[in-house]
């Protein structure tokens, strides 16, 4: 029954992106292999491996508590600010292992941007709330740059026509759906390669719900995305592959058109015809 | 089955009873808490009102100073006998003489030396150094005879402010008949007024009351708190900073976090001790400095800050620091850009707070030779100096009638000083607080 009501929502999607068979591998730009997380003595994550590929959006589902969101904080190594946090394994990006000494978390971060679950504009202005990234890396040489870069993510993020007249008021005076594509914003000001959204919409209304998904299948075309969520129909409808979380372990990963309508494991199958999770 | 559904209004029932019968209980208990509490604030009010009523009705007399009008005849024979000019040997000169001259001339029938002296004593001995200072700020005076308000003395000044009883016999008060006739005298003829006591805001403390002033004590206090700030503001801060944001929690910390919550519960004398073996037996810095007065205070008040500093580091929502470091923001720049402005409020309470106590505190300072009489005006952070709270211990200890007025009036400077410190607290908080 479920099933059928996402084939129905999957057929738009298939119709705008052709499914890749695994058979045709695709670049990707991130590559875990064998990652473990452990909070002190717990265990949340064993050996997790997976590709997220370029230009593609990845969701991860999967029940709470699962570690979905801790994988996510592993590929921009948010997990070090953790204390008792272990991460072990290698993370690829590009060829190279983010977590090597070498890397500098700074850059790192600069080139995968996150979103929160919980919008968290800082208490400033909405234009000093974009300006943010570009300033604290020097990525604008003067003023109209900065400008210039504030205005287009605020244009990409479908964020310019609702805040344009005030950039001067404060961030945290807008609406949640609002805060958060402004949030995005942030995130895309900095031009990053990745962004990491957990549960971007769980504290969202069905409308603006729907302006972020709009938003996140336009920003793949420049970005290679990540989306943490809870609804399997949002899953289905932004992201290319999906990825199948329990009790720690990546049960499956697929083409998200595959997972929603011939999942290979039983317990992805359970899961997303709602028999438990 | 039937039972049950039977049994459910009857439960209900019982609820709803059980529930009023609880009720007024409930409202009584609660309005007894209030009343508690508004009992609690009445009388808080109530002493501080007291408190105030009674300092400001001590003190405010000491705002003004009574003076007598004198007619100067400023004597070349006495000032330049030599004719020179020369400013050493003026200022050697017996100016004495004038105000004691002027005021004999006045009552030209007192002839006997014993009578003399008792009217001399009219006059403040502070009005030597007063005739010389006008003398010296305008020269073209030598020669004349001008009409000069000079300083009475303070048994003159208690008398004319009604702290001496004249229907008391003779014997039992402080002044004879013969001296308030003399003072009635000068009055009738207009010779004594009670003016603004600038000597008061002006000058540093001296043993004749009249002539004491509050301005050196405030002065050491203000140079004192200087270093003191100076000093724990950026340390205090730096230091809540490392343990919040970037110190490992480990043994160790977590022993140093300990110690300093230790070392803001120690009393503050022991801080004195501290800094007498430190600061002046070890590095041999000067005695009765505001420097090593600061330094002194600076101990005690930094686990104030830090403390301060720390509660309100951690009360910055842990989403604003996500935001940072999730844009690449390294540490640093997490913490200067968006950390420590949203808990300056709090850190600006906590110093502001920590301050008032440093400035209220006598204790240590006593102990590093802060409490000695200085008569000048500290002109630098290593001059011999006194603070506000020390004054007061002094004046408080004196036996003359007038130094009580004067050490309710520098009661109120040190109270105005305080609600300054804390307008400035509440103003600064309101000026950097925002809301997420
Ligand atoms: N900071 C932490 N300290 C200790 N344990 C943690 C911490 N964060 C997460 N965990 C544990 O790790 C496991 C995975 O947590 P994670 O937040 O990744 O789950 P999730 O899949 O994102 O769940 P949800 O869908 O509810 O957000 C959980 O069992 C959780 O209790
Ligand atoms: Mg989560």
């Amino acid at each position: 029954m479920e099933t059928a009501i996402l084939r129905d929502t999957m057929h738009t999607l298939s119709d705008t992106h052709a499914p890749e068979g695994e058979a045709a591998p695709m670049t990707a730009k991130i590559e875990a292999r064998q990652t473990n997380v452990h909070y002190g003595d717990k265990h949340a994550l064993k050996d997790v491996s997976l590709d997220i590929r370029e230009g593609e959006v990845t969701s991860f589902i999967g029940p709470s508590g699962c570690g979905k969101s801790t994988f996510l904080r592993c590929l921009n190594r948010m997990n070090d600010t953790i204390d008792g946090c272990r991460v072990s394994g290698t993370v690829m990006m590009d060829g190279e292992d983010i977590y090597d000494p070498k890397i500098d978390v700074v850059q790192l971060r600069a080139r995968v941007g996150m979103v929160f679950q919980k919008p968290n504009p800082f208490p400033k202005s909405i234009y000093d709330n974009i300006a943010y990234g570009p300033r604290i890396h020097g990525l604008a040489a003067n003023k109209d740059e900065l400008d210039e870069i504030v205005l287009t993510s605020l244009e990409k993020a479908g964020l310019l026509a609702e805040v344009k007249d005030r950039m001067e008021a404060p961030g945290t005076g807008l609406s949640g759906g609002q805060q958060q594509r402004l949030c995005i914003a942030r995130a895309i000001a900095v031009s990053p390669e990745v962004i990491l959204m957990d549960e971007p919409c769980s504290a969202l209304d069905p409308i603006a719900t729907a302006k972020i998904e709009e938003l996140i299948d336009e920003l793949r075309e420049n970005f290679t995305i990540v989306i943490v969520t809870h609804s399997m129909q949002q899953a289905a409808r932004v992201s290319q592959r999906t990825a199948f979380f329990h009790l720690g372990e990546l049960i499956e990963v697929g083409d998200t058109e595959q997972i929603f309508t011939n999942p290979k494991h039983k317990l992805t199958q359970g899961y997303i015809t709602g028999r438990f999770g | 089955m039937s039972e049950m559904t039977m049994d459910t209004p009857k439960g209900g029932a019982r609820t709803r009873e059980r529930v009023a019968a609880g009720i007024a209980r409930r409202y009584r208990s609660e309005r007894r808490f209030r009343l508690f509490g508004l009992v609690a604030i009445v009388s808080a009010l109530a002493f501080m009102a007291l408190l105030f009523v009674s300092i400001v009705g001590k003190g405010y007399s000491a705002f003004v100073q009574t003076e007598i009008r004198l007619p100067i005849s400023f004597d070349v024979a006495v000032i330049d006998p030599q004719g020179l000019r020369d400013p050493d040997e003026m200022r050697a000169a017996n100016y004495g003489k004038l105000y004691r001259d002027a005021i004999h001339g006045l009552f030209p029938g007192v002839e006997s030396r014993s009578e003399r002296r008792l009217l001399n004593g009219l006059v403040s001995s502070g009005a030597t150094f007063e005739i010389r200072d006008a003398v010296f700020a305008a020269p073209d005076l030598i020669g004349k005879t001008r009409e000069i308000w000079v300083p009475a003395s303070d048994d003159v000044d208690m008398l004319i402010k009604g702290h001496i009883d004249r229907r008391l016999p003779e014997h039992e008060r402080r002044m004879s008949d013969k001296e308030i006739a003399w003072i009635d005298a000068l009055a009738a003829d207009h010779r004594i007024e009670t003016r603004l006591n600038w000597r008061f805001f002006s000058q540093g403390d001296s043993r004749e009351p009249e002539l004491s002033g509050i301005w050196g004590a405030v002065v050491g206090s203000f140079l004192t708190m200087l270093v003191t700030l100076a000093l724990s503001f950026p340390l205090g801060v730096a230091t809540a900073v490392y343990l919040e944001e970037f110190a490992p929690k480990n043994r160790f910390t977590d022993i140093i976090e300990v110690n300093i919550n230790n070392l803001a519960a120690i009393p503050s004398i022991v801080f004195g001790l501290l800094g007498l073996a430190v600061f002046l037996q070890f590095f041999g810095l000067p005695r009765s400095a505001p420097v090593v007065g600061g330094l002194v205070l600076t101990l005690m008040t930094l686990p104030t800050i830090i403390i301060a500093a720390r509660v309100s580091l951690k009360s910055v929502p842990p989403s604003i620091r996500e935001a940072a470091l999730g844009l690449g923001a390294s540490k640093m720049q997490m913490v200067t850009n968006d950390v420590l402005p949203l808990a300056m409020p709090g850190i600006l309470t906590g110093t502001i707070i920590g301050m008032g106590r440093a400035l209220g505190e006598t204790a240590p300072l006593l102990m590093i030779g802060m409490v000695a009489f200085i008569v000048d005006v500290p002109g630098g952070f290593s001059d011999p100096a006194t603070v506000l709270p020390v004054q007061i211990y002094i004046w408080a200890d004196s036996a003359e009638r007038a130094f009580v007025e004067r050490t309710s009036a520098a009661i109120i400077v040190l109270l105005s000083f305080l609600i300054i410190m804390n307008a400035a607290a509440v103003y600064l908080r309101s000026k950097f607080e925002r809301r997420w």
